[in-house]
């Protein structure tokens, strides 16, 4: 394609997501104003999901096509910016939207891990990888491994491992959008998950990855407004300062100081707080007797514990003048009684986590690896540090990521592109840790020492909605808010800014929609590189290489269908820990696909058997040490120098590079043609015919 | 083929001293951030402004300067693409 054309094109792009970028604010806009007018909430939700979701159907039926090239590289001729945008949004998923803020408000420092780890993948992508991605000019990232080390083989186990990664990470995108459905609209979970599937396929499935692109564009726009106007509304609050990443410095150092008064009992509110404190002590002696004796009595225990109970009952019962308060206390504590020993096993090791965690001082927000000796804080650091890496380099090697870069009209938009994409992606990493200190300090200040006769309207609100968000007991029964009395879950921080910040109800329906944006255009992304996989690099490369275009894109069309279908069939089933899987597809892709990748652009010497070796081993011992130490396989072996499972890739790294160079070292370097091939991606101008692509 | 390699050469140095540079900035701060956080940049405690803010930007700026001197490079050795 000629410059004069690209450039109209990219001016064209300009002037139509501006007047999108209008009218998102102008709609935005609208439906303050019917609030103002009374409509209620419930309706408000609808037509804001409504309304956006039709707008990615409709931008997904525009670009239907059925050339080959537009359905899986979006025709290569996406322009840097708009390509970052749609790599933003891409990468965004439920979880850095809602559940970000959420992490660093609980662990502080130490979940900055998560800030770094996912912006500063894109050095690693920007100058090891993309833009020779690039240059190699193909259509997926098994297609890659295929060409360079040769044969079938590499190709396989990369479709393996793109397929292992992208699916664990689809599951908990599908889980994020039947959750915001089934919250905002009150639809069942069930049917959320499959009408978040509806969206996600009108969105892919006429267009493959050119309707994909622009959809995600739109969604990027959506996401990023929605995430940015709460916080800037909270920060003005709070500071008077429209800029909330530069004014939080300031009011982190007021948290800080809060934390001192907290932790101090010669304050009277210190002195609350211990009071509190203590309570939780003597129910962390009690539930751990109760484990022990569990341990010891096993499920005879459980019936005579039981049996005391309904006695209590019983005898409340039978007292003429008794307390109806006391009678439901005991009831909802005989009804609550775990049935047998695994669910009190459970019960009461959670019980235990909290009263631990609730009897012991506040640990203060911006002390990295906080910890009550040296080796604890050792061992947080060293596990801080390895969960970094593994993000970082997961980035650089999760399949629909890389992908994106394919789709840039040349070596040098590509390079661009990394950094527009990084552009995009930190303007909301940097915002989040500025929320989570906000957020905090509103809970700290106003919060904190207020009555429980007249909570924030928000507490009792979410506290209405969902007792694992937000609950505020009045332990120590002073009539007061300690800090230990509040429970908050992580998704709340995101979710209840808007009423935190006093903003009307608009805003809110906003950031579920601004969630549901990030969450559906991550699924879309993983999707297609599932279905682009299996339809080109298995069937197409390895089963029929003769197939004609129409049938390859029908082919690759179907296996959407099914892949959606089969990801929301075991969404459904919810799944135990989704945050885990999340995490374990960074560590899968980084032990998998990193070494082999960078060694086959970096070390001509490279070849197959050593890319075979080094992804096998690689991938295999990741697997091995998640298998082995994750407690949801049930083997709980001892930990590799205390570090947890989610960072396993810090071994599965390793093994692979190692697996990589002692491969190819002991077999044949690679023929002439392979050689050359590497020379073809190493040089933007060099050309070579039996690697130009072939429609 | 000199000018191949010479170019080679240069990208590998750039890469190279960048790389560096993210390694600085993430994991030889992140392992001090116990004891850099006494000193104050802009209000915050200086390990986390570098954890939340200053590694992000760094990561900007290596990424923004990577992508400005390989345009360079690429036009004084002549390896500009051609139009596919």
């Amino acid at each position: 394609m000629g410059a004069p054309v690209q450039s109209q094109f990219f001016s064209q792009l300009k002037r139509y997501y501006a007047i999108y970028t209008g009218g998102v604010i102008g709609f935005i806009v609208m439906l303050s104003i019917l609030e103002q007018m009374g409509v209620p909430n419930k309706v408000l939700g609808y037509i804001f999901l409504g309304v956006t979701v039709s707008l990615y159907a409709g931008i997904g039926i525009l670009s239907r096509t059925s050339d080959v090239a537009e359905y899986y590289v979006a025709g290569r001729r996406v322009p840097a910016m708009f390509n970052g945008m749609a790599t933003g949004a891409d990468w965004m998923s439920a979880a850095s939207f809602i559940g970000l803020a959420g992490t660093l408000y609980l662990s502080g420092y130490d979940g900055l891990a998560f800030v770094m780890g996912w912006t500063g993948g894109y050095c690693l992508v920007a100058l090891l990888l993309a833009p020779y991605l690039r240059k190699f000019g193909h259509y997926t990232i098994p297609d890659f491994l295929g060409a360079r080390y040769g044969g079938s083989l590499p190709r396989s186990i990369g479709v393996f491992a793109a397929i292992l990664c992208s699916f664990t990470y689809v599951i908990a995108q599908i889980y994020g959008v039947g959750l915001i459905v089934s919250r905002f609209t009150g639809l069942d979970f069930g049917v959320g998950v499959f009408v978040g599937l509806g969206s996600i396929l009108v969105c892919s499935f006429l267009g493959g990855m050119r309707a994909v692109t622009w959809t995600q564009v739109a969604q990027y726009v959506i996401l990023i407004v929605a995430y940015l106007i709460p916080v800037i509304w909270l920060s003005v609050k709070h500071t008077g300062n429209p800029v909330p990443q530069a004014a939080y410095g300031y009011v982190l150092q007021q948290v800080t100081a809060r934390e001192n008064v907290l932790n101090d009992a010669a304050t009277p509110e210190g002195a609350r707080e211990a009071e509190v404190r203590a309570i939780f002590k003597e129910r962390l002696a009690s539930d751990e007797a109760k484990l022990k004796a569990l341990e010891i009595g096993g499920a005879n225990y459980l019936v005579a514990e039981r049996a005391k109970l309904i006695h209590v009952l019983e005898g409340l019962k039978a007292q003429p003048h008794a307390d109806p308060k006391a009678i439901i206390e005991a009831e909802r504590e005989l009804a609550e009684f775990p049935k047998d020993v695994t669910a009190a096993r459970n019960a009461w090791r959670a019980a235990v986590e909290t009263d631990k965690a609730k009897s012991s001082p506040i640990i203060a927000h911006a002390e990295p690896f906080a910890g009550p000796d040296e080796e604890t804080r050792d061992n947080k650091r060293k596990n801080f540090l390895a969960l970094v890496l593994c993000l970082m380099v997961g980035t650089a090697a999760l399949p629909h990521i890389l992908m994106r870069f394919y789709t840039t009209p040349s070596v040098k938009e590509a390079r661009m592109s990394v950094f527009w994409s990084l552009l995009f992606i930190s303007l909301l990493y940097i915002t989040a840790p500025a929320l989570a200190v906000l957020a905090k300090y509103d809970v700290y200040t106003l919060l904190v020492g207020s009555s429980f006769s007249e909570l924030p309207s928000w507490v009792s609100a979410w506290a209405a909605v969902d007792k694992t968000l937000m609950s505020v007991t009045d332990i120590n029964k002073d009539g007061i808010v300690q800090l230990a009395e509040i429970t908050i879950g992580g998704d709340l921080i995101m979710l209840a800014t808007p009423e935190i910040a006093g903003l009307p109800y608009v805003v809110t329906a906003l950031v579920a929609a601004g969630g549901l944006a990030a969450a559906l255009s991550t699924a879309d992304g993983l999707m297609l590189t599932i279905a682009n996989t299996l339809s080109h690099d298995v069937y197409y490369k390895m089963i029929d290489p003769r197939a004609p275009t129409t049938r390859r894109l029908i082919i690759s069309k179907s296996l959407l269908l099914v892949v959606a279908v089969f990801a929301a069939y075991i969404t459904s089933l919810k799944p135990g820990d989704i945050l885990f899987l999340v995490g374990a597809a960074f560590s899968l892709a980084a032990s998998a696909f990193f070494p082999a990748l960078a060694l086959g652009i970096f070390w001509k010497r490279a070849n197959k058997a050593g890319a075979v070796i080094g992804m096998v081993s690689g991938l295999g011992t990741c697997m091995a040490y998640m298998f082995i130490t994750y407690p949801f396989f049930g083997v709980n072996a001892p930990l590799w120098w205390d570090i947890n499972p989610i960072s396993a890739g810090i071994f599965g790294m390793p093994v692979g590079f190692i697996g990589v160079i002692v491969g190819s070292l002991i077999t044949a370097a690679p023929s002439k043609e392979i050689q050359a091939m590497v020379d073809h991606v190493r040089y933007p101008n060099m050309r070579l015919d039996s690697f130009v692509e072939k429609n | 083929m000199e000018k191949q390699q010479q170019y080679w050469r240069q990208n590998l140095r750039l890469t190279g001293a960048l790389l560096a540079v993210w390694f600085v900035a993430t994991f030889v701060v992140g392992w001090f951030a116990r004891e850099l956080q006494s000193f104050t940049v802009l209000g915050f405690p200086f390990s986390f402004f570098m954890a939340a803010q200053g590694a992000l930007l760094i990561y900007l700026i290596l990424v923004g300067y990577y992508a400005y001197r390989m345009d360079q490079l690429d036009r004084e050795y002549g390896m500009q693409e051609t139009d596919l």
